[in-house]
């Protein structure tokens, strides 16, 4: 179906849960207010991002009231948030949620956690072990933080699930500056999203965040991504914003029409190599 | 030269964006910063008056009795080009005062008494304006540690320390510092006649060149001589990277809890901001 996205391209406070689960619930109204169907925020959204030690105090269960309060915004619009998740067990998960009417929808938690050049997220959190597509109301979705979309393996699993639609939140840093019109970090993500949604025909939905902490920028530019590749529309670089457009299904139909690779795509084949892989890589 | 230049108008909105937003988050409208009359200090005025408006940036020149006297007229220049308050706070006298009971000492130790003066006074002005000191070192200069620790290279907050020095005349010409400031010799004026080039022993356009290949791009030291960088030069540069990096750390503190401050206990300054 026809539906309409709301990106909210905002600035969470670092560690300050309260204020952030404020500006999040006016960027739900907001959403409700301009007849989104659904409101896409950034990676950590409720945290923040360099968090470092403050992960276990700013740490939710699912069951916790900030994400009630969320839940029953979703009986209105759908709502895809980041937040710093904690389990039974006291394992700490960079997470996303997807809310949908009344209830949580899905989990996803973040599998590739870098600790490269300036991350270190793999230090204060725990891997999740799933890409999962799960079913909406907009059809079958599948949820990625930041870093897991650099992994092509992703989005592929989650295409292979049946995902026609991919949502990515992100807290990319803003880096690499040369005599190019956007940072480094923008291109590269630009090329990304653009190949990942022409890879696996679907939609991509990216809701990168804005701000600045301890003088690392983040450099918004959320945008839909249609499933050719090319952006329908895209938010403002390095200021918050709220993208609100409409996305199509018959773009979807027609360019897996045009396109059928995820049809022809051949899970035996992958499967099977993929395990010899694994064989000959243990010896 | 290639991979140095830089998008001047997007480097202006990412500076200008941090230090409004690194400001303001502290809880402070106002920014202030030594004007040297050097084309660092200026350019960080530059974006300070743009970030926080003109009202807002408190620039100091602080001149020593032997500082060339073109250096306060340049400070002068951008303080009023900009529209921002400034003063003069002479820094003769407790300079002097101090060197009477140590008449035998060298330029060094003179010039980092200076600067460390000239870092007394800022802060005590941060404290009595609620403003913010912006630093104003360069990348060239940090990761050659050519500045003196807890003077010209203390501050709350540093706009330009992650670009080079020749990045720092290119957004210079872009952002309307007067030319006079931009085309002069660079210099820390510490004592009569000294220039930087002339102190460090090469240019800043070869050792930025040199710097960007080892540091920002990683070239080990035979992909440097490959590039056509001189051994001696390679090797000298890479030792004042090596041995001023104590200048860019914290203070080392001994372990003993299980929780050290930044080893193990580890929190971003931006915390609850």
């Amino acid at each position: 179906m026809d539906f309409t996205v709301a990106l909210a391209q905002i600035k969470p406070k670092l560690g300050c849960v309260a204020d952030n689960c404020l500006m999040v619930r006016q960027a739900v109204e907001r959403g409700i207010d301009e007849k989104a169907d659904l409101v896409v925020f950034p990676e950590l959204a409720l945290t923040g991002y360099f968090l470092k030690d403050l992960v276990p105090d700013v740490a939710l269960r699912l069951d916790a009231p900030e994400i009630n309060a969320l839940r029953e915004l979703s009986r209105h619009i759908s709502i895809a948030v980041g937040l710093v998740e904690v389990s039974a067990d006291y394992r700490f998960f960079n997470t996303s949620l997807y809310l949908e009417g009344g209830e949580v929808r899905h989990v996803h938690r973040k599998v590739y956690l870098p600790t490269y050049g300036l991350f270190d997220e793999q230090r204060y959190l725990a891997r999740g072990e799933h890409f999962r597509a799960f079913d909406s109301r907009f059809g079958r979705m599948g949820l990625l933080i930041c870093e897991d979309m650099w992994h092509l393996s992703a989005p592929y699993i989650l295409a292979m699930d049946g995902a026609t639609t991919v949502i990515c939140l992100s807290s990319s840093p803003g880096r690499g500056l040369t005599e190019d019109d956007s940072l480094g970090s923008t291109i590269a993500w630009q090329k990304l999203t653009s190949t990942t949604a022409m890879f696996f025909n679907c939609r991509v939905l990216y809701c990168n965040r804005v701000g600045y902490e301890d003088g690392v920028n983040f450099w918004g530019g959320s945008e839909v991504v249609a499933p050719s590749g090319a952006v329908t529309s895209r938010a403002r670089i390095l200021e918050e914003d709220f993208l609100v457009a409409g996305v199509d299904e018959g773009a979807l139909r027609r360019e897996r029409i045009f396109s059928p690779m995820m049809r022809d795509e051949s899970l035996l084949i992958t499967l099977s190599e993929l395990r010899r892989i694994e064989r000959e890589r243990g010896r | 030269m290639g991979g140095l230049m830089v998008n001047a108008a997007l480097l202006r909105q990412v500076l200008v964006g941090f230090l409004r937003e690194e400001v303001h988050k502290v809880g402070v409208r106002k920014a202030v910063l030594g004007l040297s009359g050097g084309i660092d200090s200026a350019l960080v005025a530059f974006l300070a008056a743009e970030a926080l408006g003109p009202d807002n940036v408190h620039a100091i020149i602080m001149p020593y009795r032997t500082s060339n006297p073109e250096s306060e007229a340049h400070a002068r220049l951008v303080a009023e080009q900009l529209g921002i308050n400034h003063e003069v706070i002479e820094i003769t006298p407790m300079v002097d005062a101090y060197f009477t009971r140590f008449p035998d000492a060298d330029n060094m130790r003179r010039g980092n008494k200076m600067a460390r003066e000239r870092m007394t006074i800022l802060y005590d002005h941060s404290a009595a304006l609620g403003a913010l000191v912006l630093g104003t070192s360069n990348k060239t200069e940090l990761l050659l540690g050519y500045g003196t620790l807890y003077g010209d290279m203390a501050s709350a907050l540093n706009p330009i320390g992650d670009i080079y020095k020749t990045q720092v005349w290119q957004l210079s010409e872009t952002m309307g510092v007067p030319r006079q400031i931009i085309e002069k010799k660079p210099s820390a004026d510490l004592w009569a006649g000294q220039t930087d080039e002339q102190e460090l022993g090469f240019t800043y356009r070869e050792v930025d060149e040199l710097l960007y290949c080892m540091i920002d791009l990683r070239m080990n030291r035979l992909e440097l001589l490959a590039r056509g960088f001189v051994a001696d030069f390679i090797d000298t540069v890479s030792g004042k990277v090596q041995n001023s990096h104590f200048k860019r750390r914290l203070p080392v503190i001994a372990k003993v809890s299980n929780r050290t401050i930044d080893r193990d206990f580890r929190y971003s300054r931006d915390w609850g901001k």
